[in-house]
């Protein structure tokens, strides 16, 4: 039984090489073409470009996060984008006090605060000044909202498709609490205009460059992560809890603490690509917290392949792809176009894009 | 057909683990399980009603009964799974399951097979069996858990008892039916249970595999107490000493299959001769 009790790899060898190949690329390659070669250049890589791959990277993070908590737990939420957007703002407190005196009113305070009259930064925009204190709240604010969330949710044994409502729900509820200018986070205009992040110029080519290696690293940071922890016991029951919870129940495991695991680990990987999204989209507002956009994740996930390490990699990158193409030919069908590739994939590809290539690729064996 | 070979509970590893698991469980009086004035309503429908049962430790106990005499609810009630509208429910003399979570019951020491096979398609047989086994079910625990050589081994063990040694690699989904029935009980075994409770263990299992699961039953009495929850008339008298005969939410007779068969109530309500 010896070699059936042996831990099989973090990765093979393959796997290994594929992920040092992705962080070369990422983390030299691109911001060489970027900064180095010049503008003139066929290969030159232009802004657009970067700070385009680098949102979808973000986007990316989240499809991580949601296949942890989905394709693994069989956990479906639809309100990972309020996780996101939290995340997001609370880099994005950051942001704005770093504006300091170059906004349109040059005060002490963001302009959106000079518009409401306001003198004073409210109690909880204390210390937002500092990165630390930003970067502290970017996981503990989306991590504790949802580890008290889902210890209601889970010990009340709320499951499947009413799990998904509340979800919808609660990041419904997020986005019409931002909406409201009284609750001090800009209204429906959120924040924008960034000037600074630790001292640079959000807007050099240098910063950019930055965020999108951090970007890049954190992504590959997230799969690793995934892997070594489907690859432990953990992992094992977290699929056992998707496929039989009461066979698991009546095996002696409490699932309520592992849920609260996995779900809130998953909501502060939301919370973190938030705050890389930020800076290089160069807006945050309460639009991100709209149901649409949490189910647009869970597109990710399925199109890509749920369950599956790289499929919701795949399918943030190819969702997002087609949506920049589709929003610029045809803006008012992208919403219907993104249902009906919903169903298709549902009902034609269960495994998704992952799923399909996999198996092209065993065939010839 | 030689039983004791293949089926023989002897074991070292799976006896001397039975000892950890019986730590907890107070025996002094005799009874693993006693089920006092159960009732449970549902709506109104009484599933039971006022259902006394006892069951003595390491005896094999069979519970016969028509569709709809409360069976499958008692074995809810005993592992946690609904809680009684009133009456008492102890393992041994002091452990009282209606305080008790599914997770703290089958820690405590009660096994539970489904009536329909339920294992974890998707995992192997091997990693089945390694979610049984009794460990630190706790999330810290699971997330640094390494299989010790002898865990390994138990788990070794328990694949030639079941007869899964050669699937043990293979996904839990792709095996017979009556291979999952073997697997669930290998997996109830691994959490080295004090009682287990098998609700119709040998359905949709052929000829031989029924004999080989009636010898492996007949193997674990004694050790441990098991109810059985089954139609199969042959089955039963083939393993059990004790039967009793459900109706309508309580007891309705209780001996040995041949006084029972022949109890006039009973051949009313369900052998309906």
């Amino acid at each position: 039984m010896l070699e059936l009790s042996r831990q099989e790899p973090l990765f093979t060898r393959a796997g290994w090489s594929a992920l040092v190949a992705a962080a070369l690329v990422l983390g030299v390659l691109v911001p060489l073409l970027y900064l180095v070669i010049p503008e003139g250049s066929p290969l030159h890589l232009s802004t657009y470009f970067v700070t385009l791959t680098g949102k979808i990277m973000c986007y990316a993070i989240v499809a991580v996060a949601m296949n942890l908590i989905w394709g693994y737990t069989g956990i479906l939420s639809l309100g990972h984008g309020l996780f996101f957007s939290l995340g997001g703002y609370a880099l994005g407190m950051y942001l704005m006090r770093s504006i300091g005196h170059e906004g349109q009113y040059q005060s002490d305070l963001p302009d959106f605060m000079v518009f409401l009259d306001w003198k004073v930064y409210p109690w909880y925009w204390s210390l937002t000044d500092q990165f630390w204190y930003a970067a502290l709240l970017v996981v503990l604010v989306p991590g504790i909202l949802a580890l008290i969330f889902g210890f209601f949710a889970f010990r009340s044994r709320i499951k499947g498709v009413y799990f998904s409502i509340i979800t919808q729900a609660l990041t419904y509820a997020g986005m019409l609490l931002f909406f409201r200018n009284e609750t001090g986070f800009g209204g429906n205009n959120g924040f924008t205009d960034f000037k600074r992040l630790l001292g640079y110029r959000v807007a050099d080519p240098g910063t950019r460059a930055t965020l999108f290696v951090v970007t890049g690293l954190a992504l590959i940071a997230a799969l690793i992560l995934t892997r070594s922890l489907l690859r432990s016991k953990l992992g094992r029951v977290l699929r056992a809890i998707r496929d039989s919870e009461s066979r698991l129940m009546f095996s002696g495991y409490n699932p309520l603490g592992y849920k609260l695991f996995v779900w809130t680990l998953s909501a502060v990987l939301c919370g973190l690509a938030g705050a890389l999204y930020v800076p290089q989209v160069g807006i945050i507002n309460p639009s991100e917290m709209s149901p649409a956009n949490s189910i647009e994740i869970a597109v990710w996930v399925a199109v890509g392949g749920r369950g599956t390490l790289l499929g919701p990699v795949f399918g943030a990158l190819l969702v997002n792809g087609a949506k920049s193409w589709f929003t610029m030919a045809f803006p008012e069908y992208w919403l219907f176009f993104l249902g009906l590739l919903f169903i298709l994939v549902t009902l034609l590809l269960p495994r998704g894009v992952v799923g399909v290539a996999g198996k092209w690729l065993r065939r010839p064996q | 057909m030689s039983t004791q070979e293949t089926l023989g509970f002897s074991g070292g590893a799976s006896a001397a683990g039975g000892h950890l698991a019986q730590a907890g469980v107070d025996l002094s009086h005799g009874p693993i399980l006693y089920l006092e004035d159960i009732s449970v309503s549902f709506d109104g429908f009484l599933a039971l009603n006022k259902l006394n049962l006892t069951v003595d430790a390491g005896e094999l106990r069979c519970i016969i009964g028509p569709n709809g005499a409360g069976k499958t609810t008692m074995m809810d009630v005993v592992t946690g799974k609904t809680r009684p509208t009133s009456g008492s429910a102890f393992f041994g003399q002091s452990i009282d399951l209606t305080r008790l979570s599914e997770a703290q019951i089958a820690d405590g020491g009660i096994g539970r097979k489904f009536q329909k096979p339920t294992v974890f398609e998707n995992h192997t047989v091997f990693e089945n069996l390694e979610l049984a086994m009794k460990m630190d079910k706790g999330v810290w625990a699971s997330l640094r858990a390494r299989l010790t050589g002898e865990q390994g081994d138990r788990i070794g063990m328990m694949l030639e008892k079941i007869q899964l040694r050669e699937q043990a690699g293979r996904q839990a989904g792709t095996l017979s039916h009556g291979q999952k029935q073997w697997l669930e009980i290998g997996m109830l075994l691994m959490q080295e249970p004090r009682l287990l409770l098998l609700d119709e263990p040998v359905a949709g299992m052929t000829d031989e595999e029924t004999e080989r699961t009636a010898e492996l039953f007949l193997g674990l009495a004694g050790e441990r107490s098991v109810v059985v929850v089954e139609h199969d008339m042959e089955f039963i008298a083939r393993i059990a000493a004790v039967v009793t005969v459900m109706h309508e939410g309580s007891v309705l007779a209780e001996g040995p299959l041949h006084r029972v068969r022949n109890d006039e109530r009973v051949i009313e309500v369900y052998l309906g001769r």
